[in-house]
């Protein structure tokens, strides 16, 4: 449902993507990771036409971005962006909800389920009378995550989401994710926060200087200690644990605490 | 006598019917290293406030209880002041940042002290080679990455020669690698300059075992205080949703089974050595 051929797209002199080449499937949740600069931001704005290859082409079920408006594109690929700031401007948190769907000319009694079902679905029903702006940063967020899950699309794409987010939130977010999966919705996160993926996503897409340096399950990714130093990652605390015991006889591809745990009793000998 | 001394702090910001901190008793020595963690909405960055007096100068508001700063009273004294004492660098750090060149943002805070011309140009020297930003003197702030900028930010800061210097979840916005430099970088200036850092941080994994102490707030109140290796081990730190280090949550799960180390791991390279250690006694 997401192809991207062959694309290459440059900021003036600054070349950002260079040559990648991605598919996803509908339904799947993936992690696009790698260093600042590495194109990740740039990649994603291709998913809804905010950007347009200058070589290549991306295509939204079966569609050519060239051939199709950013509003055409939305409606089907949201994307919500690391500062919500650049998002928001309604008076009221409801009325920001409100704004796409009347944009994409819902009738109001769809409008008001809609906005009623998702700001009880983002923990944001008393909220609603207040204005954005009086909200704290990680509700500012979730207002912005709201805005774009009102309109039910089938892509959801979500820019650095646990940036500034306590462990509370990071893990309400998770349980988001797992939700919009079950209704088989398309999930691409970019992150930085190598736990957060480790404990909630199968495929990663690990982007270097404007190319794709790895693609493949999360495992095989953020145990591998040469794609993570390219990368400019650090490797989660219990794959870092399992290095340092690789010598016991631990696996080298751990990622969670309860197969960190079974390998240490086993080195141990200990019954479990 | 502590460089940090507050009893029974309660704050309520103008306008608000409920106090953003409660009861708050905190004493912190000079050149501890203290990590602030909790919730959103806990009352960390208002208790951050409290210490260089934007709280109450700037903010207003109710302020009941005492606070002192390096022998100085933070109700009556001026924020010009506390500002020569406490250093506090934020979590955007383009917010702080306002001149056209690293060198210039390094020397504002020591200029407008009044200091001679030398003094000033021998304290942006040693600031800047302190953070390692020498390399970036020349060039405007707000070209660099975002992990420069807060190196910036806490030269500003040091150039100051401050007591103190509080950072407000200073790495949220940075990518890994540069939030590891940040964070790396204050435990040097504690060890060379004998600073004492508060310092707001979520990621513990990078920063408990670094840290003299950690202090847990949840609702306005401090719950836990005490060495990371105590503290983070309690049930109740996990129970109000702070993100434990997997290398705990893993000793936590290891003596389920009756494994016993006899002390907490911090790192996974303690749970190496802890491992050894069981097994040698075997």
């Amino acid at each position: 449902m997401i192809e991207v051929h062959d694309v290459w797209y440059s900021y003036e002199e600054v070349v950002a993507l260079r040559g990648v080449s991605l598919k996803i499937q509908p339904g799947e949740v993936v992690a696009i990771m790698g260093e600042n600069g590495a194109g990740k931001t740039t990649l994603i704005k291709h998913f809804n036409g905010l950007l347009k290859p200058s070589k290549g082409y991306v295509k939204i079920f079966g569609v050519d971005t060239r051939n199709a408006s950013v509003a055409e594109l939305s409606r089907r690929v949201g994307l919500v962006f690391q500062n919500p700031d650049h998002q928001l401007f309604s008076e009221t948190v409801e009325e920001e909800i409100a704004f796409a769907l009347k944009n994409f000319g819902f009738p109001s009694d769809v409008i008001k389920k809609r906005v009623e079902w998702v700001l009880k679905l983002l923990d944001l029903y008393e909220l609603k009378d207040q204005s954005p702006f009086a909200l704290s940063g990680g509700e500012r967020k979730r207002v912005a995550i709201a805005s774009i899950l009102s309109y039910d699309p089938d892509v959801i794409v979500f820019d650095e989401p646990t940036v500034g987010q306590d462990y509370a939130q990071k893990e309400r977010l998770a349980q988001l994710i797992k939700l919009l999966k079950s209704q088989l919705k398309t999930i691409v996160v970019v992150t930085h926060d190598v736990e957060f993926v480790a404990e909630n996503f199968s495929r990663v897409v690990l982007m270097s200087e404007g190319k794709i340096i790895a693609d493949g399950s999360t495992r095989r990714i953020l145990t591998d200690s040469d794609l993570i130093r390219r990368a400019r990652l650090t490797p989660p605390q219990i794959t870092q644990v399992a290095w340092e015991l690789s010598d016991l006889g631990v696996p080298k591809d751990l990622m969670w605490v309860s197969e960190a745990r079974d390998a240490i009793l086993r080195v141990l000998g200990v019954k479990y | 006598m502590p460089i940090i001394e507050m009893s029974k702090v309660t704050y309520t910001y103008p306008g608000s019917s409920k106090p953003a901190i409660r009861s708050i008793d905190l004493s912190i020595e000079a050149g501890e290293y203290v990590v602030i963690t909790g919730p959103s909405g806990c009352g960390k960055t208002t208790l951050c406030r409290c210490l260089n007096g934007l709280i109450p100068h700037f903010y207003r508001g109710a302020l009941e209880g005492d606070i002192y700063v390096a022998g100085f009273s933070v109700k009556k004294t001026p924020t010009s002041t506390l500002a020569q004492m406490v250093g506090m660098v934020f979590q955007d750090p383009e917010s702080q940042l306002f001149l056209l060149t690293v060198e210039r943002e390094v020397a504002f805070g020591p200029e407008n002290l009044g200091l001679p011309r030398e003094e000033v140009r021998a304290r942006v020297e040693e600031a800047m080679n302190l953070v390692g930003i020498a390399h970036l003197r020349d060039r405007s702030p707000h070209e660099l990455s975002g992990g420069e900028q807060q190196k910036v930010a806490i030269a500003a800061c040091i150039s100051m020669k401050p007591k103190i210097l509080v950072l407000d979840e200073p790495t949220a916005n940075l990518d890994p690698e540069s939030a590891l430099h940040v964070l790396n970088l204050l435990l040097d200036l504690k060890v060379k300059l004998g600073v004492t850092i508060v310092l707001v941080e979520h990621r513990l994994e990078a920063v408990a075992s670094v840290a003299d102490r950690v202090v847990i707030m949840d609702r306005g109140k401090i719950v836990l205080d005490g060495h990371p290796r105590d503290v983070l081990r309690k049930p109740l730190v996990e129970a109000i949703g702070i993100g434990v280090p997997k290398v705990v949550k893993l000793y936590n799960e290891l003596k389920k089974h009756g494994v016993n180390f006899g002390f907490t791991p911090l790192t996974p390279d303690e749970v190496r050595r802890a491992i050894l250690e069981v097994m040698r006694g075997d």
